[in-house]
């Protein structure tokens, strides 16, 4: 058993500087996130399956009885409400993955690989940030499974490559703070049940009170309030204002708006 | 006492050197001033039922767990202060094996060493030998999740072995195993302390402790209950034990009066016999005159020599599981 020997000096790799060995761990351990994917593909589906199905609801099953201000009930208003609607449901499934990243990073935390990575001699940072960059990659892959399924209902970017640039670049960056919030959650109540159930009760209200879904010009006057002051309706207001969907911000609007 | 930065084992020679730890969970006192002194290059076996603190104890060790007072120096480097250079020189084996459950072991055992920091390659080789020495040649290829619980550990030991550690942590290597899975991992261990690794080997079996450990700290409710090799831990305690047949003419009163004189400690009454320590086996012909007189036939005295589960027993106050109890009640 050559295989098995006692090492006298400790194993130290390649001599490298400690941010170069960092960015190698995070490669090693984005690698084994994304190498999650193809043997558990249902871990996609929040990105993927459940924005099309919301798309597909609202767009034509809710927004066939849907017009937006000052356009009558009909064909036409359900192609304006679905252009209206892609924004918001961009913006919903990045949201989401707060939910799915802190259900996640919870399970991970009860998992017993979690011993073995505390007892390599790895900086903490890598651990995170791999999980973080490699859910980023998920959510890329989502906005683009989106933006195909927008397309094909008749949605679309209008204001040129600069502004369209600009508004996916928004979307990522929407879900990256979303990955950490999702992240800093996981790790805090390390109980996915517990993750799950706090994600969908604050979750939950923001993305549907908020004009991500209809305008919030009809709403209560409490919930009008509550939806304009909403983060989510500034993203969603943000991303169609940079696609050019015909978004225009209401003249008494605060200023998230 | 001078304060030494940096390694300072050259100068004590210890390999683990941790002083009153201390960790409690809410109420519960699961380290409650352990002090543990295990020389380099030696085995030390950490001997205790469950629940005894054993594993709390590893993961202080291990940098998994910041002790609540105490202090731990693995390595020669503080586990609290430089909790890398301590993760440079040891392997975990955890209880619960510590691999990815939905990458193959193959993928376990490469990442593992990526993590190292080695090339790619090496990694990769590195993996295959290991795979190879541990009979998971076929298996490596498949999800961790579907291999049995002894592959699991086995692939767990494996990436312990990645680089090779000087310090080993096997945390009850061969709890649930088959007796194949059990000879296996204890080839390994025998073949690491004979290539000079220092090993601290937590274990519930005497047995295991016996084979490997120089020394012995037998640790209950969070404290070290004895410390010794494992043949002053017999010596310190009875040498052999009494049992008696409880029957209708030998009531357990008789039996316990007629023995009082020549028992070294409290005998214990274990279904329809009574046992109790003896010190001393010169006495033998008395107690056989004894406990003829308070009504005994020969058939019901039996004189069994201590084994390590009796020393276990009387150290802890709780019956040492053997593996081929646990089996049977599995």
């Amino acid at each position: 058993m050559s295989t098995i020997t006692a090492a006298e000096e400790p194993f130290t790799g390649r001599r490298k500087g400690s941010l170069a060995k960092t960015f190698d761990e995070i490669r090693v351990i984005v690698w084994r996130n994304l190498f999650h994917i193809p043997r558990v593909p249902e871990r996609l589906a929040d990105v993927t399956v459940m924005p099309v199905m919301f798309v597909l609801l609202f767009g034509y099953v809710f927004g066939s009885a849907i017009s937006l201000p000052g356009v009558e009930v009909g064909p036409e208003a359900s192609a304006a409400y679905r252009e209206f609607l892609i924004a918001g449901i961009f913006v919903q499934s990045m949201v989401f993955m707060s939910i799915t990243t802190a259900v996640g990073v919870a399970n991970d935390m009860r998992e017993g690989v979690i011993d073995r990575f505390r007892s390599l001699p790895i900086s903490r940072v890598s651990l995170l940030g791999g999980r973080v960059i490699a859910t980023l990659v998920e959510g890329w892959l989502g906005i683009t499974v989106m933006a195909i399924c927008g397309l094909l209902v008749g949605w679309g970017a209008h204001n040129g490559f600069v502004e369209t640039v600009a508004a996916f670049a928004l979307l990522v960056g929407i879900a990256f703070a979303m990955i950490c919030i999702g992240t800093f959650i996981g790790q805090l109540v390390k109980n996915s049940m517990t993750a799950q159930t706090i994600g969908f009760v604050v979750v939950f209200p923001l993305t549907f009170v908020s004009n991500a879904f209809v305008p919030t010009d009809n709403m209560p006057a409490f919930l009008k309030a509550f939806a304009e002051w909403n983060p989510v309706s500034a993203m969603v207001a943000a991303i169609r204002d940079l696609f050019g969907n015909g978004y225009v911000v209401p003249a008494d609007a605060p200023w998230p708006l | 006492m001078l304060e030494m930065s940096g390694r300072s084992d050259g100068d004590s020679g210890l390999a683990i050197d941790a002083v009153e730890l201390r960790k409690a969970f809410g109420s519960t006192k699961a380290v409650d001033g352990i002090s543990l002194a295990v020389p380099r290059g030696s085995v030390f076996g950490l001997l205790g039922p469950n629940g005894a603190g054993k594993t709390t104890c590893v993961r202080i060790l291990t940098t998994l767990l910041r002790p609540d007072s105490g202090r731990a120096r693995v390595a020669g480097f503080d586990v609290v202060e430089d909790p890398n250079e301590v993760r440079k020189r040891i392997g975990l084996v955890g209880q619960s094996a510590s691999v990815d459950e939905i990458l193959s072991g193959r993928q376990n055992l490469i990442m593992v060493g990526r993590l190292y920091g080695m090339p790619s390659g090496d990694a990769k080789k590195r993996a295959d030998e290991l795979l190879e020495c541990l009979d998971l040649l076929e298996p490596g290829k498949k999800s961790v999740k579907t291999y049995s619980g002894g592959m699991r550990r086995r692939l767990d030991l494996a990436a312990s072995l990645v680089v090779s550690p000087p310090i080993l942590f096997p945390d009850e290597p061969t709890t649930g195993l088959d007796p194949n899975g059990r000879a296996a991992t204890w080839e390994v261990i025998s073949t690491m302390t004979k290539g000079g690794t220092t090993v601290l080997l937590t274990t519930q079996y005497m047995e295991e402790a016996d084979r490997f450990a120089e020394r012995v700290a037998v640790i209950d409710h969070g404290k070290v209950v004895a410390e010794g090799t494992p043949t002053e831990l017999k010596a310190r305690i009875s040498n052999a034990t009494l049992v008696i047949q409880i029957g209708d003419v030998l009531t357990e009163e008789a039996a316990r009066n007629a023995i009082a004189p020549f028992a070294a400690g409290e005998p214990q009454r274990r279904g329809k016999e009574l046992a109790a320590p003896l010190r001393d086996l010169g006495s033998i012909a008395e107690i056989v005159k004894a406990l003829a007189a308070a009504g005994a036939t020969l058939d019901q005295i039996n004189i069994a020599k201590a084994s390590m589960d009796d020393v276990f027993f009387e150290l802890t106050g709780q019956p040492q599981k053997s593996h081929v109890e646990e089996g049977q009640t599995q």
